[in-house]
Parts: C-alpha cells; structure tokens; sequence
C-alpha cells in the first residue's frame, strides 16, 4: 500500500518538475520535439533510479560509518558524474541501438538537478504517507527514485506535445520561445495542482 | 574591457536569468518571497566569485581532459563551505531554501562561467565577472521575488500593507512560471528600445 502511494505521490502530486522545480533545464532546452523528449526522459529515468540506489548505499555504508556526512555534496555529484560516464561505456559496449537513442542526452545529465535532488532527498528529508513522518528505507528510495523520474517523463513529454503544436500558430514576437514556453508550463502546473490532497 | 565593464555587462546585456536563462531551477523554486529570492542570489554569488577566482588560478594546471570534473569539484568544495557558513549564521534562511543550496554545484551559472571566462582569464577579471554576474542574478532573482510576494500575499521584504491574502496562486508553483514568463517578456521590450 505504502508502495502506491508513493508512486502516486511522486508522479502526480508532487511533480519533480512542474511543483519541485528540478530539472528545468533540460525541461525548456530539449522539448521542442516529442522525440527528443522521450530520449531525454528514458535516459533520466535510467540515472536517477541508478545513482539513487547507489548514493543511497555510499550515505549508509561509507559516509555515517566514517561520521562525514557533511562530504554529502562532494560525494554524490563526484559517484553521479562516475556514474552517467560508466553508463555510457557499458551501454556502448552493450546495446549499440539503446546508446543510439539516449546517447546525447547522458552527458547533460550529470548537470541536471534532478538527479543530485532525489539523490540528496532521500537521504535528507523526511517522507510521510499515511502514517509517521520516517527515512525512506532502501527499497522505497528505490521506488521514490523511478516514480520520480516517471513524473519527470511524463510532465516532460505533455509539455513536448504542447510546444509541438504551439510552434505551428502565431505567436507575439516578445513571447518566442521561451516566453511562451514558460506560460505553456505554468498552465500545466495550474492542471497538475489538481492532484493536490490526493495524497 | 575595464574591470568596471566586466561588473556591469553581467547586470543587463548578460543578465543570466532574463538574456541568458541559466540556473532556471532556484530561479523558480526559491522566490516565495523576495527576502528568499535575495538569499538565494547573495548564496549563488559568493560561490560564483570565489569558484571563478579558484578555478582562474588553477585552470593552467589542471589537464584538459579533466577540467569539467575538476571544476565540479572546486565548486562542490566551495558549496559545502558556504554550508557551514549558513548553517552556522543564518540556520533559517538555510532551512528555507533546503535542498537548493547544496543543489548550486549543478547551477549551470557557475559551471558556465568556469568553462566561459574563468578558464581564460586573470584572477582579478575572474573575480569582477562572477561579481556581475552573482548581482545580475541576485537582483534578477530579487525582483522576481518581490512581484510573486506583492501579487501573492500582498506583502514586500515582509512588510505587510494590503489586508486579506492575495493571489495565493503566485505563491504556488504555477505563478512562478507565470511571473518569469511576463517578466522576461517585459525586460525584453525595455531593452529592445534602448538598442534603437
């Protein structure tokens, strides 16, 4: 049951892009297409469930063991970085028609907050769902991690659908481009505050 | 260029939230109010500055190859030193803005300026860039706050002059692209007419 809700909280509720704010970057740079969109959104998936459920470990195995938690920061963008260049290699390596889809992207993931967020989220703050305020166990930082970056694809590929057809009408010349990328997104985060109390 | 040109170019002509849109993510999350705005931006400019100048004195030494890792960790070092400062001199602020403080090593402001003029540049230039830059942000960051706040709860650096709540929704998540939106627009127009 737990499990659920925290699928749902993370997907709807609080959406990582459109009512937490991270990843905005690749948000308005990479949605002008649907397909870019996609790549962009498997590739992030794959990286945070990865570098969440690694950093994880390294917090409880290495660095409170040693009593340096404060190395926190350093220690996480360092295994994230490590990680999105090992990805690339083994997936290279592994399936040729995968690097071939995400390829680009994994590079200009290490700098999307996204990441290093969920990853100092769960280590960080409290979860409540239901029941007593408590630190994610292994398991639900794990399916915190997915369920987020499922919100972050599906917030990321709505919004690539609308900029599609946004670029087909007329638009003030002021508002080009980001302007009115940036309305497009605040309309969708008035329909995403919907789901607010769900949880 | 004067070192005074290199404080001031960052303020309009490369202002990195309105002409560059950089560091978009504590742009939107942290300006509930402008006092929150400010912080954010006075946090991002110290570490701008001493990142730029660090990474202007070591950048000849550093291989090529590496640099980008090597950079990240130089602002990583400086983030969790201003970590320290805050938690000791300003604990509230630095609940306030949470998670964003450690979350300026991925801001692509800091990053984009070591790998734009940091690297290529003397430490003294270094310096005065990450300064403009930093108080373009800050101010950027500042007026942002302050209109979602007037709109939002009807109150300006915590002042209180109009009764009832407001436009609850500028606090919210959707009036933060909203507000951004209009006032990127805004400063767009009063810099076109100033080029004619």
């Amino acid at each position: 049951m737990e499990y659920i809700l925290i699928i749902i909280s993370a997907i709807f509720v609080n959406n990582i892009l459109l009512s937490q704010f991270m990843g905005i970057c690749p948000f308005l740079g990479v949605s002008n297409k649907l397909s870019t969109a996609v790549g962009m959104s498997g590739a992030v998936c794959f990286v945070i469930t990865l570098a969440t459920l690694v950093t994880y470990l390294f917090q409880y195995y290495v660095l409170v063991p040693l009593g340096i938690e404060f190395m926190q920061t350093i220690a996480f963008i360092l295994i994230i970085a490590a990680l999105v260049q090992m990805v690339e290699i083994v997936l290279k390596k592994v399936s040729p028609a995968l690097y071939q889809a995400l390829g680009i992207f994994l590079p200009l993931i290490t700098t999307n907050c996204a990441v290093l967020g969920v990853a100092l989220m769960v280590v960080t703050n409290e979860f409540s769902y239901g029941g007593e305020p408590h630190m994610l166990n292994l398991g639900e930082s794990v399916v915190f991690a997915f369920a987020t970056s499922l919100g972050f694809g599906l917030a990321m590929i709505l919004f690539a659908g609308l900029r599609e057809q946004i670029a087909l009408n007329k638009v003030p010349k002021v508002f080009k481009g980001i302007p009115i990328a940036l309305v497009t997104a605040s309309i969708l985060a008035m329909a995403f505050m919907g789901f607010s109390g769900l949880v | 260029m004067g070192k005074f040109q290199l404080i001031t170019k960052g303020l309009v002509k490369e202002n990195p939230t309105f002409v560059l849109l950089l560091g978009m993510c504590p742009t939107l999350a942290t300006t509930t109010s402008a006092i929150n705005g400010m912080s954010m931006g006075l946090a991002t400019l110290f570490v701008l500055v001493l990142s730029n100048m660090a990474i202007s004195a070591t950048a000849p030494y550093i291989p090529d190859k590496v640099r980008i890792p090597a950079y990240i960790v130089i602002i990583a070092a400086f983030v969790t030193i201003l970590q320290f400062i805050m938690q000791a001199f300003t604990p509230d602020i630095y609940k306030t803005l949470g998670l964003f403080i450690p979350l300026i090593v991925v801001n692509c402001i800091v990053l984009g300026r070591a790998e734009a003029f940091a690297n290529k540049n003397s430490v003294v230039d270094s310096a005065c860039d990450g300064i403009g830059i930093g108080l373009g942000f800050t101010i950027a960051l500042t007026i942002l706050g302050l209109v979602r706040e007037l709109l939002g709860s009807g109150s300006a650096f915590g002042y209180k002059f109009i009764d009832g709540d407001g436009i609850l929704v500028f606090v919210l998540a959707p009036g933060a692209f909203m507000a951004l939106a209009y006032l990127i627009v805004l400063f767009k127009k009063l810099t076109a007419k100033k080029d004619e």
